[in-house]
């Protein structure tokens, strides 16, 4: 098997900066054909940044990612539309059109990028919506619908045109613990059933360490830990201890102001003087 | 002094990155509609979805333009009518309200009730979508915003609009027509035989091409706006807010463009 098929994304050392902030910082990393690869990390440590930088939403500073053997930084719209009709996305709400229904929302993809017929697109949206087990929902608007409940839609949605890889944004962001259970079940038995790499990205960690393959922990745009789910956890580093476990003591600081404190308080008086 | 030359000059600055953003759309929206279908790619535009946004762009608004219009010719004719009698040219009454409704005033106060109405909500439309991620799932699964949402609007408007301002037009007149008949005492057929001794097809003409140009910058202006949304309920009113004002603001300012240069080309 040729590297690009055994590693359909390969990112390599890739930075980005907004102004002078620097975001993410000398990333490197792949992912394994049919693997699930989490990426965890705290508010603010730049893994929104790394996917919207992933699905192309956004470009590096520096740095390449490789996706199914194309550098996609160095694509354009089209190169990269040609590239997103091979991948999905499950977005944090959902992200479900609020103007269609349920089935018409899946159809949409197959519609805009296929020339299977009416009929054909009809069955298909109901052995998508049969894999998230809605298929009894398909009229119902998104409005009509529970926050799980959208969620399946947009994974089916997501499945649509049978993608290579998954991302999967904080999929149990806003979930109650059994709407979450059953997304994890559903990203699980979808990558054993149709062997989808997924990249799941996450700040909860019962579904994290339930989903993984692989995992990496970033902080302050870097990768500190790389490792399958047992290496995490017994790693001897105290800041992936305080990370995995919840700690509020620990190396990762609790302000996260970069000015000094009392210089920011005569602040007023230095500039009147 | 400097402080203000130089809030003028980033002013100017904004104006003009403004409407390049919105050539860049129209340049975009362009080559969906012309270039792209054309390509290969499957890349098409559907029909459904701008028939869709004429009847909502067209006939939900065509009674409100229809009321406008009515009123606009009613108020000309009365703010007219005792000065065409101090002059003993009163039977002129309907070349004056068919010149000022079908050049000037009928393309201008549909283009204005147009950017309220159709406008806001699609500038409204677009926002709340692009704040609950829909613009950003269209993206992802590669199916471009300006083919999707802003072509259908674009064509819609630019189809629809016109063709409301014409059957305002016609109100308009009929307004006008009424108020010579029971305040001026000119028959329906004098009006019209005035009407149509003044009014040549070129002022038809320009008033219906002013129209389908105001419409396709009510559009434009509308979907920029729209598709610009970066934060919450606030940001959809305020975008709701700035495309009625910049769109009226540049209605006026083409409208003032359009005087200018059919006065040279056409003489009148």
């Amino acid at each position: 098997m040729s590297e690009e098929l055994k590693k359909p994304i390969l990112v390599r050392n890739l930075v980005k900066r907004f102004g002078d902030q620097l975001v993410l910082e000398d990333l490197n990393f792949h992912v394994n054909k049919g693997e699930i690869l989490v990426i965890m990390g705290g508010s603010g440590c730049g893994k929104s940044t790394l996917l919207r930088l992933l699905i192309g939403a956004m470009r590096p500073t520096s740095g390449s990612i490789e996706m199914l053997g194309t550098d996609l930084t160095r694509l354009d719209e089209e190169g990269l539309d040609e590239l997103r009709k091979k991948t999905g996305i499950l977005f944090q709400s959902g992200a479900l059109f609020n103007s269609m229904t349920v089935g018409e929302n899946i159809a949409l993809p197959l519609k805009e990028h296929t020339k299977l017929s009416a009929d054909v697109i009809g069955i298909m949206v109901k052995m998508k919506l049969e894999m998230v087990g809605l298929r009894d929902f398909e009229h119902l608007k998104p409005s009509e619908i529970s926050g799980g409940m959208k969620k399946r839609v947009g994974l089916a949605r997501a499945m649509a045109l049978d993608p290579q890889i998954m991302f999967y944004d904080e999929p149990s962001a806003g979930l109650d613990p059994v709407a979450s259970a059953m997304i994890d079940e559903l990203m699980m038995d979808l990558n054993k059933k149709t062997g989808v790499t997924s990249i799941v990205v996450t700040h909860d960690m019962g579904s994290a360490f339930k989903i993984a393959h692989r995992m990496i922990l970033l902080f302050k745009g870097r990768a500190v830990a790389v490792g399958t789910p047992a290496e995490i956890r017994s790693s001897a580093d105290p800041l992936v201890q305080q990370f995995i476990n919840g700690l509020a003591d620990g190396p990762i600081p609790l302000r996260v102001s970069r000015k000094d404190y009392a210089e920011d308080l005569l602040e007023p008086f230095i500039e009147r003087f | 002094m400097e402080n203000a030359a130089g809030e003028i000059g980033a002013r100017f600055y904004t104006g003009l990155r403004y409407i390049g953003g919105l050539a860049w759309l129209l340049a975009d929206a362009l080559y969906f509609i012309f270039i792209a279908p054309f390509t290969g790619r499957k890349l098409r535009v559907r029909g459904e979805p701008v028939l869709e946004q004429m009847v909502r762009v067209g006939f939900a608004s065509l009674g409100i333009v229809c009321l406008v219009q009515l009123f606009i010719g009613v108020v000309i004719a009365l703010q007219l009518a005792n000065l065409l009698k101090t002059f003993g040219i009163k039977e002129y009454v309907g070349s004056v309200v068919g010149l000022g409704i079908f050049r000037e005033l009928g393309p201008l106060m549909t283009a204005m009730v147009m950017a309220g109405y159709a406008g806001a909500a699609m500038s409204a439309e677009l926002g709340t979508m692009a704040v609950s991620e829909e613009i950003e799932a269209l993206r992802a699964l590669a199916i471009s915003p300006v083919r999707y949402l802003v072509v259908p609007r674009l064509i819609a408007a630019a189809l629809m609009i016109p063709c409301v301002t014409m059957v305002g037009d016609f109100v308009g007149v009929l307004g006008g027509m009424g108020i010579a008949w029971t305040v001026l005492h000119i028959s329906p057929d004098l009006f019209i035989q005035k009407m149509l001794e003044t009014l040549v097809t070129s002022d038809v003409v320009v008033g219906i091409f002013k129209s389908w140009v105001f419409a396709i910058l009510i559009a434009l202006i509308a979907c920029f706006e729209g598709l610009r949304v970066d934060s919450g309920a606030e940001g959809v009113g305020k975008a709701a807010t700035r495309s009625v004002v910049y769109s009226i603001v540049m209605i006026i300012s083409a409208d003032c463009v359009f005087a200018a240069v059919f006065r040279i080309l056409l003489g009148r």
